[in-house]
């Protein structure tokens, strides 16, 4: 039950992922094309908001809702982030969506879309498979 | 209403998805990221024996609720929220894509690629098939997506995020100034 706060999140999110059009292929051609600001636009707003609020949460040492301590594990540096990122940039300019506009144009109606994440879940499964044969 | 109903302007519309990280830290000390969630259901559903898949996936279970969410706003989004009108693009794009063979942009997505009919297709091929599993693969090969890396990861400063922000990008200019053209003289 503690996991429908999450669904609620997720909705939240889902909401304006659609609303926001870039779920849209057209505003990804757009970006790449740059032929718009949209899309830079709403991408430099929600990571400046969210360097703000993460600067205020770890200045503060604000809590969770139940009072457990938060804390953002560290990214480390692999190859990975430079062959898999380029791949995945392929991969966003021809299917115009990431992971969470994937789920959101399925909600939306876009039954076709299944198909995607069919494909980017054996995306994903392939990589676990050979994973130890790719540099990193 | 009609403020919920039109498309929103990029900074409300990014403003309130960058909201969603401090949303899910609040709520349960969970970091943003989505490209996990396709992770956790190849190691629900098929882990294969392989290392990679073989964690307690239900101690991540939250993050699979969280896409389900997404499902859920989508629909929402589309059956109360839609916007009559079709998708405002930009002169030059509208042009380029109409060389194509692209016009309709009623919708979200543009028919002439994204309906069931062109699935069995070389356009389906490479539009839903090869283009998802690329999505799929280099996600999880950077170890994130635009969510855990350029929002969340940036947002936290992490340099590694920047780069894999920079691949993405390049890789997403690269196909759509090289690959696609050609792409599209291959289907059209």
């Amino acid at each position: 039950m503690s996991n429908i706060k999450y669904l609620l999140a997720g909705a939240f999110f889902g909401i304006v992922l659609v609303k926001a059009e870039v779920v849209s292929w057209f505003r990804i051609q757009e970006m790449f094309q740059l032929t718009s600001f949209h899309m830079y636009g709403v991408i430099f707003t929600a990571i400046l908001t969210a360097m703000l609020s993460l600067q205020v949460i770890k200045r503060a040492g604000i809590k969770t809702i139940l009072g457990a301590p938060i804390s953002v594990a560290p990214k480390t540096f692999n190859k990975g982030q430079l062959f898999g990122g380029l791949l995945f940039g392929l991969g966003w300019a021809i299917t115009g969506a990431c992971p969470g506009p994937l789920f959101a144009l399925i909600g939306n109606g876009f039954t076709v879309v299944i198909v995607t994440l069919f494909s980017a879940i054996a995306g994903t499964w392939v990589y676990g498979a050979v994973k130890n044969r790719l540099p990193h | 209403m009609e403020l919920l109903t039109q498309p929103w302007h990029w900074a409300v519309s990014g403003f309130l998805i960058g909201l969603v990280v401090p949303l899910l830290l609040l709520l349960g000390n969970k970091a943003f990221g989505i490209s996990s969630s396709l992770r956790h259901i190849c190691a629900a559903c098929l882990p294969a024996n392989l290392s990679f898949f073989k964690y307690d996936w239900r101690k991540e279970s939250w993050n699979l609720f969280f896409v389900g969410g997404i499902l859920l706003g989508g629909f929402i989004a589309g059956h109360w929220l839609r916007d009559p009108h079709a998708v405002e693009i930009a002169a030059a794009t509208r042009e380029r894509l109409a060389g194509y063979g692209i016009y309709d942009h009623s919708r979200l997505l543009p028919p002439e690629i994204f309906s069931w009919s062109q699935l069995l297709t070389w356009k389906g091929l490479i539009f839903f098939v090869i283009g998802g599993f690329l999505v799929g693969f280099g996600t999880r090969y950077a170890g994130g997506c635009t969510s855990g890396h350029a929002i969340m990861g940036i947002a936290n400063l992490q340099w590694p995020s920047m780069v894999a922000t920079a691949c993405f990008m390049a890789g997403g200019f690269f196909c759509t100034h090289v690959i696609l053209p050609w792409v599209f003289g291959l289907v059209s």
